[in-house]
């Protein structure tokens, strides 16, 4: 038998510094509402990027955007070899590499933890079920959750639905995960077991988009941290210069009223 | 059947004998199959309204989910009808109205109307108890988190997807109270078939006092009827509302 050299892995390898996603003068307003006002932003393969910013400056809109789920007037969004602006966009290849968690978790209620897990492999990808199961219940195992595969999401805490949540949007291989606030929602002691699922994640080389209010974990995870407010990207960086010597006067107000 | 009719036979036959009371479709093989003939008729006629009923319902509430402006314009003109005129009259309209325009099939000799009294009362009663399917499914499916279904939309599943396995599932147990409600009316609004000569329970026991003159039992038999078969749906939804309940949201 001859063996089959892991390509992805060899690629990552080769160009760390792979550009994925790339947003280019970002404009979005709801109606009269200017929300995005001209964002820019690279994420390279493998990177962890994290937005921080004052609640309604944009986050949650910014990074829906990149999975098409929210329109936008102007401006471009480059994921791998897509378009997402483009009016012939394939969503369904575009939502394959690009998946999102949400601070709700969103499970699909009248479903095991497992099928919520098998759903999209299934019927998106249309993929063989006994495969789609045995990597399901890896899945679940991954975030900690063997054992709960029969489980509801209503019968499941916070913290379970949405490491779910995770598990789910894994099945399809995305190559980029959305984190959007996903422990804002979570009691103190069940945002520490969603993070570690985070930082596993993070670590196996999985490029992450984290908006979240999760200072310290920003901090270590982070390659890159961007802070918006009113719609702007005010200040990037590493995470030291950013949370060590913010230079922007709005950067320096925001962590001072969280520390 | 006939072992139902030997087992009850000498218990009715009995009581009439010694009483007067005479409930001979019990007793009496040419009656009995009088009586067999009008429930299996009643319970079709309902089950086959029902069916049709939630299919109009659905198909119904889905249209209004669509943009063309004047497909639900259509389907509101159609509840605001149907919700707002007596079901007898929809019956009479369909059977005596439509009916005459109904094509004739050559039967070999004489001609049929291709649609019989039935098949009209199914029509009829269908469509008018789909006119508040169509309400009671659109509630449900409003009533669904949008949130839910963006999670769907956000894992690659397009529109009908979401619909046929989130939409419609959730939005089915959410108004399933009210739809039991709805259903169980309708199955009594099917004994109105009687005015457009269905053979269901009250024709047939109509045809069996005109000949024996029993007619305080026959309407007992036939209210009994209702009773039991009323009762067994609204168990069976009930049932249904109970294992659809979604797990760990306990009220
Ligand atoms: N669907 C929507 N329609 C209208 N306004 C919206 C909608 N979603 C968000 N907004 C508005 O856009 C702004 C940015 O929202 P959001 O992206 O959720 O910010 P953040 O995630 O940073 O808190 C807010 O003022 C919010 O009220
Ligand atoms: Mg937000």
């Amino acid at each position: 038998m001859q063996s089959i050299p892991d390509n992805s892995a060899v690629s990552l390898a080769a160009s760390p510094s792979m550009v994925t996603v790339s947003i280019r003068d970002l404009h979005l307003s709801y109606g009269k509402l200017e929300v995005i006002k001209g964002v820019s932003l690279d994420i390279r393969r493998g990177e962890v990027v994290c937005i921080i910013g004052p609640s309604g400056s944009g986050k949650s809109t910014l990074i829906r955007c990149i999975n098409g789920l929210t329109p936008f007037q102007s401006g471009s969004i480059t994921v791998g070899d897509q378009q997402v602006g483009d009016a012939k966009l394939d969503k369904i290849r575009l939502r394959r590499k690009v998946g999102i968690v949400f601070q709700q978790y969103n499970l699909f209620p009248h479903k095991t933890a497992l099928q919520n897990v098998m759903m999209a492999p299934l019927k998106v990808l249309k993929e063989p079920r006994a495969e789609v199961e045995r990597r399901a219940r890896e899945l679940l195992a991954k975030v900690r959750l063997a054992g709960k595969e029969d489980s509801f999401p209503g019968e499941l805490s916070g913290g379970q639905q949405q490491r779910v949540a995770i598990a789910r949007s894994l099945a399809m291989r995305p190559e980029i995960m959305l984190f959007d606030e996903v422990t804002a929602a979570l009691d103190p002691e069940t945002v520490q077991e969603v993070l570690l699922t985070i930082r596993e994640l993070a670590e196996d080389g999985m490029t992450c988009v984290l908006v979240t209010h999760e200072m310290a974990f920003a901090r270590e995870v982070a390659d890159h941290v961007y802070f918006t407010d009113g719609g702007k990207i005010v200040e990037h960086g590493p995470p030291e210069e950013i949370f060590g010597s913010p230079q922007d006067e709005r950067t320096q107000r925001f962590l001072s009223r969280l520390l | 059947m006939d072992a139902i009719l030997t087992l009850i036979a000498p218990f009715f036959r009995d009581l009439y004998e010694t009483t007067g009371i005479n409930f001979n479709v019990f007793y009496d093989p040419y009656q009995f199959k009088r009586f067999l003939i009008g429930a299996e008729n009643s319970i079709l006629l309902i089950l086959a309204a029902i069916l049709l009923s939630v299919i109009v319902g659905v198909a119904g509430a889905a249209i209004q989910q669509s943009r063309s402006t004047w497909l639900r314009w259509l389907v509101g003109g159609y509840i605001q009808l149907f919700r707002n005129t007596p079901p007898m009259v929809q019956l009479l309209f369909f059977y005596f109205g439509l009916g005459a325009y109904a094509p004739q099939v050559d039967m070999g000799g004489y001609y049929q109307p291709m649609v019989s009294a039935f098949g009209w009362a199914v029509i009829a009663l269908g469509i008018f108890g789909g006119a508040f399917n169509v309400e009671i499914f659109r509630s449900g499916i409003e009533a669904v988190p949008k949130a839910t279904l963006e999670a769907a939309e956000s894992l690659g599943f397009k529109p009908w997807q979401t619909f046929v396995y989130f939409t419609l599932p959730l939005a089915f147990r959410i108004c399933l109270p009210a739809l039991t409600t709805n259903l169980v009316s309708l199955a009594k609004t099917t004994s109105l078939a009687y005015v457009i000569s269905v053979p269901e329970m009250a024709n047939m026991l109509n045809q069996v006092w005109s000949s024996t003159f029993n007619i305080p039992e026959m309407m007992a038999v036939l209210f009994c009827f209702y009773v039991g078969v009323v009762w067994l749906l609204a168990a069976f939804l009930h049932w249904l509302e109970r294992r659809l309940r979604l797990r760990g949201y306990s009220k």
